[in-house]
């Protein structure tokens, strides 16, 4: 566990050092612009805009960062050899990949946590307060947070065995189909036969189910968000991120590195 | 008795290749070699021997096609015993936004050090490699040498049992690779056992107890550097001077000697000796020296390569 972390505080030190969180300063910045002019053109629903524009950035530059960031951890240390001392080390291939992992997953946790403050800011600026309701805004912080942990995972074990761009392309085409799993999971069309039914069925359980994390609406809007959703959409994050960083592990450890 | 520190029988890897990857290509080919306890081990070869690959095979970067590989008794996939093995990869790049000393401590930390031993560690690394002023640099602005001390203080930061070097003097200059050099025999001292591959071969002469040369991904000598190379003579080297009050012969020994600053140098065979110093006390020639000529390693190691590359052109011409 301790090699894990020995990595994992690295990872996060390269991410500092990179300048990623460097943009939080900018997206709290532009929040608390927007929120003057959002407060100064709408009329009643300044919160509402304001809260789907917040988190619709949170997640937008959090899958960039998961993304990009995701493929480039593994991809670029074997590129660069850098690798090469470091497995030199008593540490396994699989410690190796879950220190990075948890790295990024931090570095992504104090990036959306800065940003989710940012958006308080810009909501109490606008509102001139803070009602107990805005708690929905928080638990879908944490749903994009999940949604990034398991991009992450993604896009990790995509580069374990194929290039950087190639890796990116299958992570956000995967992403892409995980927002239409409910679509495909109700397929109904006559020209199809049971057993093209059958299979699309049994896909849409296999894909990664990204559209339980959007509760972007219902916390703009003030709707409750059921408290089982949040125990399933953890729960389903964690045994997911296993079983894709499995998979990756797996093909890692047979990985000859260049 | 102790194991070997390092042993590989019938080691062998392979690369596919080609469109669909259904060629293959042979790195190395059956290596069979054991690194003794205690020993410096000099590895061999031109480029693309298969000097790295066989290092990459016993830090478990690459996986062989067949063979296997033991270190310090233990077999190479068994991650643990890297707690005794200190590795300089070939060209080392480490993690330029940390400074010197942040990756020797990242380093020092899977050793399970503490804080205070880590520092104290780190800084007699950087003082060893001749760095101690440049602890605080980040790595991106390091010169290639100066990432070759990194490599170097990493490797035996933790006072390894085994430490294998790739190309260790690559990237130094004349005075970094003396302190390599002074560092190696420091080891050697200290009863380490050391593999290092190079190819500049007067390195592996004064530096190592045994030496194996690889070529075409094959083993083709292993041995001490002077028996290696065999024992046979390859002549005498006539070393004299010329007199202008030298006999009428003199312009004949000219022709045949060559011109080394005051003096001249004829080569002879063992049986054409005599003769030789005959026909130079005629011409009144003072001789200097008289030395045998025995095969170098170098010697040794352009035979080989001169060897698979004719070999390498034949292959080519018969269209094979």
């Amino acid at each position: 566990m301790s090699r894990i972390l020995i990595v994992a505080r690295n990872t996060f030190r390269e991410a500092v050092r990179d300048r990623v969180l460097y943009n939080l300063v900018f997206f709290a910045l532009l929040m608390i612009a927007s929120a003057v002019v959002v407060g100064q053109i709408s009329m009643d629903i300044e919160t509402i805009v304001m809260v789907s524009l917040g988190l619709s950035a949170i997640s937008l530059i959090g899958l960039l960062i998961a993304v990009f960031t995701g493929v480039g951890l593994v991809s670029k240390e074997i590129d660069k050899r850098t690798l090469h001392a470091v497995l030199a080390k008593p540490l396994r291939r699989w410690e190796f990949l879950a220190g990075k992992f948890t790295g990024l997953v931090l570095t992504l946790t104090v990036n959306t946590a800065a940003m989710a403050a940012g958006l308080f800011l810009a909501m109490w600026f606008v509102k001139h307060s803070l009602v107990r309701g805005d708690t929905l805004v928080l638990v879908a912080v944490y749903f994009i947070l999940l949604k990034l942990t398991l991009v992450v995972a993604l896009a990790m074990m995509f580069s374990c065995f194929t290039s950087p761009l190639l890796a990116i392309l299958f992570t956000g085409g995967l992403y892409v189909a995980g927002l239409f799993v409910a679509q495909l999971r109700s397929l109904q069309n006559t020209q199809m036969t049971p057993h093209t039914q059958k299979f699309f069925s049994i896909l849409s359980y296999l894909l990664p189910n990204f559209e339980n994390y959007d509760v972007m609406g219902a916390a703009a809007h003030g709707r409750a968000i059921p408290r089982i959703l949040v125990l399933h959409n953890t729960l389903y994050t964690a045994l997911y991120c296993a079983i894709v960083l499995s998979v990756a592990a797996v093909i890692f450890s047979r990985k000859d590195l260049k | 008795m102790t194991a070997p520190a390092i042993e590989t029988q019938n080691l062998t890897k392979e690369y596919p290749h080609g469109f669909l990857h259904l060629k293959r290509k042979t790195s190395l080919e059956n290596l069979t070699m054991q690194v003794e306890e205690g020993e410096v081990f000099g590895f061999l070869g031109p480029n693309g021997a298969g000097k790295s690959t066989t290092i990459k095979l016993l830090m478990g970067i690459i996986f062989p096609t067949a063979g296997s590989a033991r270190i310090l008794g233990k077999p190479v996939s068994d991650v643990s015993m890297h707690r005794d093995i200190g590795y300089l990869p070939e060209q080392p790049y480490f993690y330029d936004y940390l400074t010197a000393a942040e990756v020797l401590d990242y380093f020092a930390r899977f050793h399970g050090f503490s804080a205070a031993e880590r520092k104290e560690r780190v800084q007699k690394m950087l003082q060893r490699v001749g760095l101690e002023t440049a602890g605080k640099i980040q790595l991106r602005k390091f010169s290639k040498g100066m990432l070759q001390r990194v490599g170097l203080a990493q490797a035996i930061l933790h006072d390894p049992k085994l430490v294998i070097l790739d190309e260790p003097m690559s990237g130094l200059d004349p005075v970094g690779r003396r302190e390599v050099r002074d560092i190696i025999l420091d080891l050697k001292n200290a009863g380490k056992s050391i593999l290092f591959s190079t190819h500049i071969l007067s390195d592996a002469e004064t530096l190592c107890d045994r030496v194996g040369v690889i070529a075409g991904g094959q083993l083709r000598g292993v041995g001490a550097p002077g028996s290696i190379v065999g024992v046979k003579s390859l002549g005498m080297e006539i070393i004299f001077e010329l007199t202008e009050s030298g006999g009428p012969q003199i312009e004949k020994i000219r022709a045949k000697a060559a011109k080394s600053g005051a003096n001249y140098r004829m080569n002879a065979s063992d049986a054409e000796l005599y003769a030789a110093l005959a026909e130079l006390r005629e011409a009144g020639a003072k001789i200097i020296s008289v030395t045998q000529i025995k095969p170098t390693l170098e010697d040794f190691f352009m035979e080989l390569v001169g060897k698979d590359r004719a070999r390498a052109s034949a292959i080519e011409v018969s269209g094979q």
